[in-house]
């Protein structure tokens, strides 16, 4: 399933996961990483403004992104009510939190192709994840220089 | 066999009120057996979080669309859509979703090509369901499978192809753009934080009136008062009850919205939702685009 560059180990993992999968099933897991994204730290949730929103996300969605020796922390905030974007997030965070800054930035911006996820998914919304990640690259360099 | 319509007061100032249901009245109707009701939103997974008791899903993006032509489904793929969700030709079919009933307005538009008698809108939708705290469950039916006719679609009388759009344009015919104003205008391609819809053109068809989708909804996610449609799209606006009307948006949701707001709330008659919308206008290759201030190009 996966052509182009290999995806970092942890995230590798989670798309093969979903390559496979009927859609239905692929609908219930991206519902588990929905429900698995953890909440912000309480230095966040106590302060948004130190968060930056993603415009590209149809509903409001924001991203911290912190440097730990060498290794990414990520934090995202999604409504309930977008399931979707909250699960993409989740995606994200499962497969690239505590991941070395050089496998971040090494993720290819199409990856969220590599799901599978365009049957079930329309492709605006996929269009969303790719941004999230772009943002999450983005300051992930910005912190690294 | 048809429920009966909901009594509620604010309705019956409505052109046809049987199109409309309160969620007092919902509530009352969740084991009805001529009822079914259909949760159809933006989110695709909403509705695994929970929806309403008894409440089948219709995905607008795997159910009513043919997967390879940018076209709905046919007489065969609606007819088992609606035997595997438990509907039969003469049930009630109750449509409400998130994001002020885009998406389920979307739905009771297509139903209506294939001309199911009975198809509702829950009025608030989603949005006013979960704000007065009523039940949600995970519970995800199983319905009987039901007999259902195959039935041609009909495109001729509430749907408007490109080449029928430019007619009526250059027939000085009435068309509704419900877009944000930035759309409108051109100056956007896509609707506010919604990036991206793949429009190589921005502006309107020529002679469109701006009249946002939202124009008829309040915050609650309910539908306006009869008096103040009437006064936004009758009196401002200037249709007629029995004019030739075309209402498009980017992909034909929202204007679902404004269809269902003219033909069913305020009764005018010919009605048609440009389901090919601006992705399409805005795409194809020598239709004339007008933008504010700027002569119409190339000319009508």
């Amino acid at each position: 399933m996966s052509d182009g560059a290999p995806l970092p180990g942890r995230l590798g993992e989670v798309v093969d996961a979903f390559a496979d999968l009927p859609r239905d099933v692929k609908l219930e897991l991206l519902l588990d990483y929905a429900n698995g994204l953890p909440p912000l730290p309480e230095r966040y949730a106590e302060n948004r403004n130190a968060l930056e929103r993603v415009h590209e996300c149809q509903t409001p969605f924001f991203v911290a992104t912190e440097l730990e020796e060498g290794r990414v922390r990520l934090w995202f905030d999604a409504p309930d009510e977008s399931p979707t974007t909250k699960g993409f997030a989740g995606i994200l965070h499962a497969g690239l939190d505590g991941e070395r800054v050089e496998d971040v930035l090494a993720v290819p911006a199409d990856f969220s192709a590599r799901l599978g996820l365009s049957e079930a998914v329309s492709p605006l919304r996929l269009r969303g994840i790719a941004a999230i990640l772009g943002v999450v690259q983005r300051q992930v360099r910005a912190q690294a220089h | 066999m048809a429920a009966e319509s909901d009594p509620a007061e604010k309705l019956r100032h409505y052109a046809h009120p049987e199109r409309l249901v309160s969620t007092d009245w919902l509530a009352d109707h969740l084991d009805d057996p001529d009822v079914v009701v259909a949760e159809s939103d933006e989110d695709v997974l909403l509705y695994e979080t929970g929806h309403i008791p008894g409440a089948v899903k219709v995905d607008w993006h795997t159910d009513l669309n043919d997967p390879v032509a940018r076209d709905y489904v046919d007489a065969e793929g609606f007819a088992r859509l609606m035997s595997e969700k438990g509907i039969s030709r003469d049930t009630t079919i109750v449509f409400y979703g998130d994001n002020f009933n885009w998406w389920a307005a979307y739905a009771l538009w297509v139903t209506s090509l294939f001309g199911h008698p009975d198809a509702r809108l829950l009025d608030g939708g989603r949005q006013k369901w979960v704000a007065e705290s009523r039940e949600l469950t995970k519970d995800v039916p199983r319905p009987e499978p039901a007999e259902y006719p195959r039935v041609e679609r009909d495109d001729s009388r509430i749907r408007a192809f490109r080449d029928q759009v430019l007619q009526h344009a250059r027939a000085g015919g009435r068309l509704v753009d419900v877009r944000s104003p930035g759309e409108f205008s051109g100056e956007l391609l896509h609707m506010p934080d919604y990036p991206q819809e793949g429009a190589l053109r921005g502006g309107h068809v020529p002679g469109a009136s701006n009249v946002p989708w939202k124009t008829a909804a309040n915050e609650d996610g309910t539908f306006k008062e009869a008096a103040d449609l009437r006064r936004i799209y009758l009196e401002e606006l200037g249709l007629g009850a029995d004019e030739e009307v075309v209402a498009y948006c980017r992909i034909g949701e929202r204007s679902s919205h404004t269809w269902f707001v003219l033909t069913h709330l305020l009764g005018l008659e010919n009605v048609r939702n440009y389901d090919g919308s601006w992705v399409e206008w805005g795409n194809a290759v020598g239709v004339p685009i007008e933008r504010p201030g700027q002569a119409v190009r190339p000319p009508l």
